[in-house]
C-alpha cells in the first residue's frame, strides 16, 4: 500500500472520528461519571496486563512490529493508570492520565505505519480504536473535571470515639467554646470566633509552615451536637461533627468526631499524611484521648521530665 | 542528678541527667531516699519488653522525700515523706472510680501504642517502657510523680524506708496475688517463684487464711526464705515432677489456686526450653510460659490461677481446654497499688509483717549495674537489690 494511501485511510479516519464526537459526548454525558470511569480504570488494567504478559500477542493484533519492550512499559503505565483511576474514579487528574497515555500509544502507532508492510489495515484499525478511547478518555475527563465542586472534593472519612466521665451538657459548653480547642487539638494553634457562627482557624503544618482558613458552625444543637465545615478558600476544605450522647447506666458521656475531609494530593497526599503521623481518624482519636484528659483531670498526660522540655515531647 | 539509665539488653549505667520539674498542676518532685530492683525491671534488663529507648530512666520502685509541688496539688507537702504507687493513676476516670487504678484511662500518653499491641492501653508506668508512658523511673535522685494527690501515700517516721518501700509494688503485688485467689479455710495454695513477689505472695497467701501454701523454685535460698519466713512447703522444679508431687502433696485433687509469680522469662527442665527459646529468637511468641502452663495443669478443677507475673506479648501451646473443659478462673492484671497502700501500710505499722526481710542486697544507686548483674543471674543468693541514691 502506497504511503498516499495510508494518509488517506487516515485522514479519513480522523474525519469520521470528528463527526462521531458528538454522538460520544452525547453517550458520555447519559452515563454515570464514576461507572465510565470504573470501565475505563478496567480497560487499562486489562490491556496493561495484556501488553506485560503477551506482548507478541498485541504485536500480532495491532501490527506493530519489534517494539516488545516499548509494549511493556506501556503496560506497566497501563496498570498504574488503572489501580490510579479505580482508587480515586472522581479524581479527573488519572483520567487525563490516561488521554496522555493514548497519545503515546498513537505515536507508537504513528511510528509503527511507515514500517508495516502487510500489517497495515490492522495498524489503521488498532490507530482507530484508540482515538476513539481518546475521545472517550478525554470527553470523560472533562466531565469528572466539571462535576467536582468544592463541596464533592470532601473525598475521605475519619472517626473517633471516647467515653467521657462528665455530662453532655459540660463537654457541649467546652467544646462550644472554640478558643479551648487549641488546649487538646494537637496540631489547632488557635481559633478565633468571628460573630457567633463563623471562626478563624490556625494550625500547624509539616516543615513548621501554618495553614489558616475560616469555618462556619452549620449545626448548633445544645448539649447534642456541632457541626461545622471550612468556608472560602481552605488548604484542607472539610466538614465535621461532634456528638454528645449520655453513655449507658449513667456512665458519662459518649462524645464521636466525625470529620470528612479532602487530603491535599489525593490518595498519595493521604498515604503520605500517614507516612508523617497525621493520619486524620489517629490525629481525632489522639485530640479526643487529649479533650477527656483534660477535662476530666485538668491536665493533659505527658511523660516530659521538664517544664522546658515539654514542648519537645508532644 | 544520678540515674541508673538503660541503654540495651544487660547494659544499665548509671549517668548524670537534668533535674525533673513540675510540669503539670498535680506533680510532685519527689527526692529519692531509697529505691529498689524489681524483678520485672530483669525483663527489661534481658530486652524482652519492647519499646524501651537508650537513655530511658528506670525504676518504679521508690520512695522519698516531697521537695516540689504543683500548684493543684493540695494534700502533700514539701517535707512529707512519701511512697509512690509504680501505677499513675488520675483518680478521676471511670476506672480509678471502680478502683482499678493500674487502668487508669488518663495517664499513658502512648496509648496509641498499647492500643496496636494489647486492643486497649493500662495505666502508665514510672520507668517501664514506652508503651506504658514512658516515663522517667525512680532509679535516680529525683523523680518527676504527676498525679501526686493521689498516688503517694505519707508514712509514719518510726517504720524504715526497708519496711515500706515494697508498698509502691511488690508487696501489693502478692498481697493482689493471693486475694484473687479468694482463699478459703483449708485451701492450699501452689506459688510458682520464690523471687520477692513470691516470698510476699506466699507471706500473704498465710496472712489471707491459706491452709498450705507451697514454694516452687530452684535456688536453694529461695526456698529456705519461703520455709523459714512464712512456713511454706516448697518444691525444687529441678529435683521432683511439679505436676506429681503437687499431686501427691493435695489428695490428688491439684492446689486450690495456683500463683504464677515468674512471668515472662521462666526457667525450665527438658525440650520445652528450646522450643519457646526458639520461638521466642525468631518472634513467633514472646514470652516463655513454662510456670504459666504448669500453674493451669495443676490447678484443681473449678480453681482460680492467679497471674503476677508480667508478660509483654504473645504466649502459646496455652492448653485453654484444661481451662475451659475444669472451669478454671484466671486472675490477672497490673497491681491496683493505691487500692492496697492503706490497709498494708495498717498492717506493716500493726506488725502483722515486716516486708524487708526478702532484702539480701543493700547498695549505692551507682553500683546498680552490678545489682542487676547478680539479681538476674541469681548469683550471690540474691533475693532483692535495695539501691540509696
Amino acid at each position: 500500500m502506497a504511503v498516499e494511501a495510508v494518509e488517506r485511510s487516515v485522514t479519513d479516519l480522523g474525519r469520521r472520528a470528528g463527526s462521531t464526537l458528538d454522538e460520544i459526548r452525547r453517550r458520555v454525558d447519559t452515563v454515570d461519571p464514576e461507572r465510565l470511569a470504573r470501565a475505563l480504570g478496567w480497560l487499562s488494567i486489562g490491556l496493561g496486563l495484556a501488553e506485560i504478559v503477551t506482548p507478541r500477542l498485541v504485536e500480532t493484533l495491532t501490527g506493530i512490529r519489534d517494539r516488545r519492550g516499548a509494549l511493556r512499559l506501556a503496560g506497566a503505565r497501563e496498570l498504574a493508570t488503572g489501580i490510579g483511576i479505580l482508587s480515586r474514579p472522581r479524581d479527573a487528574r488519572w483520567l487525563w492520565a490516561r488521554v496522555a497515555g493514548d497519545a503515546m500509544d498513537l505515536a507508537l502507532l504513528g511510528e509503527a505505519l511507515p514500517r508495516s508492510n502487510g500489517t497495515t489495515g490492522r495498524v489503521v484499525a488498532a490507530t482507530a480504536a484508540v482515538v476513539g478511547v481518546t475521545a472517550i478518555d478525554a470527553l470523560s475527563a472533562d466531565r469528572v473535571g466539571r462535576d467536582a465542586k468544592p463541596g464533592d472534593e470532601i473525598a475521605a472519612s475519619a472517626g473517633a470515639t471516647v467515653t467521657i466521665n462528665r455530662s453532655a451538657a459540660e463537654l457541649y459548653r467546652f467544646w462550644r467554646d472554640l478558643r479551648q480547642l487549641p488546649r487538646f487539638m494537637k496540631h489547632v494553634v488557635s481559633v478565633e470566633p468571628i460573630g457567633d457562627r463563623r471562626s478563624h482557624w490556625v494550625a500547624a503544618a509539616p516543615a513548621g509552615t501554618r495553614i489558616e482558613w475560616d469555618a462556619e458552625i452549620v449545626e448548633d444543637r445544645p448539649n447534642e451536637r456541632i457541626g461545622w465545615r471550612s468556608v472560602g478558600v481552605a488548604a484542607v476544605h472539610h466538614a465535621g461533627s461532634v456528638r454528645f450522647e449520655p453513655a449507658p447506666g449513667g456512665r458519662g458521656t459518649k462524645v464521636t468526631v466525625e470529620l470528612r475531609y479532602h487530603p491535599p494530593g489525593g490518595a498519595v497526599g493521604a498515604f503520605v499524611a500517614k507516612l508523617l503521623g497525621r493520619d486524620p481518624a489517629q490525629q481525632a482519636q489522639e485530640d479526643l484521648r487529649r479533650f477527656k484528659q483534660l477535662v476530666e483531670t485538668g491536665e493533659i498526660a505527658t511523660n516530659a521530665m521538664r517544664a522546658d522540655a515539654k514542648e519537645a515531647a508532644r | 542528678m544520678k540515674a541508673v539509665r538503660w541503654h540495651g539488653a544487660q547494659d544499665v549505667r548509671v549517668e548524670d541527667v537534668p533535674e525533673p520539674t513540675i510540669v503539670n498542676p498535680h506533680d510532685a518532685i519527689v527526692k529519692v531516699t531509697t529505691t529498689a530492683i524489681c524483678g520485672s525491671d530483669l525483663h527489661l534488663y534481658n530486652g524482652y519488653i519492647p519499646t524501651m529507648k537508650a537513655g530511658d530512666i528506670l525504676g518504679h520502685e521508690f520512695m522519698g522525700e516531697v521537695v516540689e509541688v504543683g500548684p493543684a496539688v493540695e494534700n502533700l507537702h514539701v517535707g512529707d515523706r512519701v511512697v509512690v504507687p509504680f501505677p499513675i493513676a488520675c483518680g478521676r476516670c471511670f476506672f480509678c472510680e471502680h478502683q482499678l487504678f493500674s487502668l487508669c484511662e488518663n495517664t499513658n500518653p502512648n496509648a496509641w501504642m498499647a492500643e496496636k499491641l494489647w486492643g486497649h492501653s493500662p495505666a502508665g508506668i514510672f520507668g517501664y517502657s514506652h508503651l506504658v508512658g514512658g516515663y522517667a523511673g525512680g532509679q535516680a535522685e529525683y523523680v518527676r510523680v504527676p498525679f501526686a494527690d493521689v498516688g503517694p501515700i505519707k508514712v509514719p517516721e518510726r517504720l524504715t524506708d526497708e519496711q515500706v518501700l515494697f508498698l509502691s509494688d511488690i508487696f501489693p503485688t502478692g498481697w493482689m496475688a493471693a486475694e484473687q485467689c479468694e482463699i478459703q479455710a483449708g485451701d492450699t495454695i501452689a506459688v510458682w517463684g520464690c523471687g520477692p513477689v513470691g516470698q510476699l505472695a506466699i507471706k500473704s497467701a498465710r496472712m489471707l487464711g491459706a491452709d498450705t501454701v507451697i514454694g516452687i523454685d530452684r535456688f536453694p535460698e529461695r526456698l529456705r526464705m519461703a520455709r523459714d519466713r512464712s512456713g511454706a512447703e516448697t518444691l525444687d522444679y529441678t529435683q521432683v515432677d511439679v505436676y506429681d508431687t503437687l499431686m501427691e502433696m493435695t489428695g490428688g485433687r491439684g492446689p486450690d489456686a495456683c500463683i504464677d509469680a515468674v512471668g515472662t522469662e521462666a526457667h525450665a527442665p527438658g525440650p520445652i526450653v528450646a522450643y519457646d527459646r526458639v520461638k521466642q529468637a525468631l518472634m513467633l511468641e514472646s514470652d516463655r510460659p513454662y510456670a504459666l502452663r504448669q500453674a493451669i495443669t495443676a490447678c484443681r478443677n473449678g480453681g482460680t490461677v492467679s497471674v503476677a507475673g508480667v508478660y509483654g506479648g504473645l504466649v502459646d501451646k496455652i492448653p485453654f481446654g484444661s481451662i475451659m473443659n475444669r472451669s478454671l478462673k484466671i486472675k490477672t492484671g497490673q497491681t491496683h497499688v493505691h487500692r492496697y497502700l492503706r490497709p498494708l501500710l495498717e498492717r506493716i505499722a500493726g506488725g502483722e509483717i515486716d516486708p524487708s526481710f526478702i532484702i539480701t542486697h543493700p547498695m549505692p544507686l551507682v553500683d546498680a549495674p552490678h545489682g542487676y548483674a547478680i539479681f538476674d543471674a541469681k548469683e550471690d543468693e540474691c533475693v532483692k537489690v535495695v539501691l540509696k541514691p
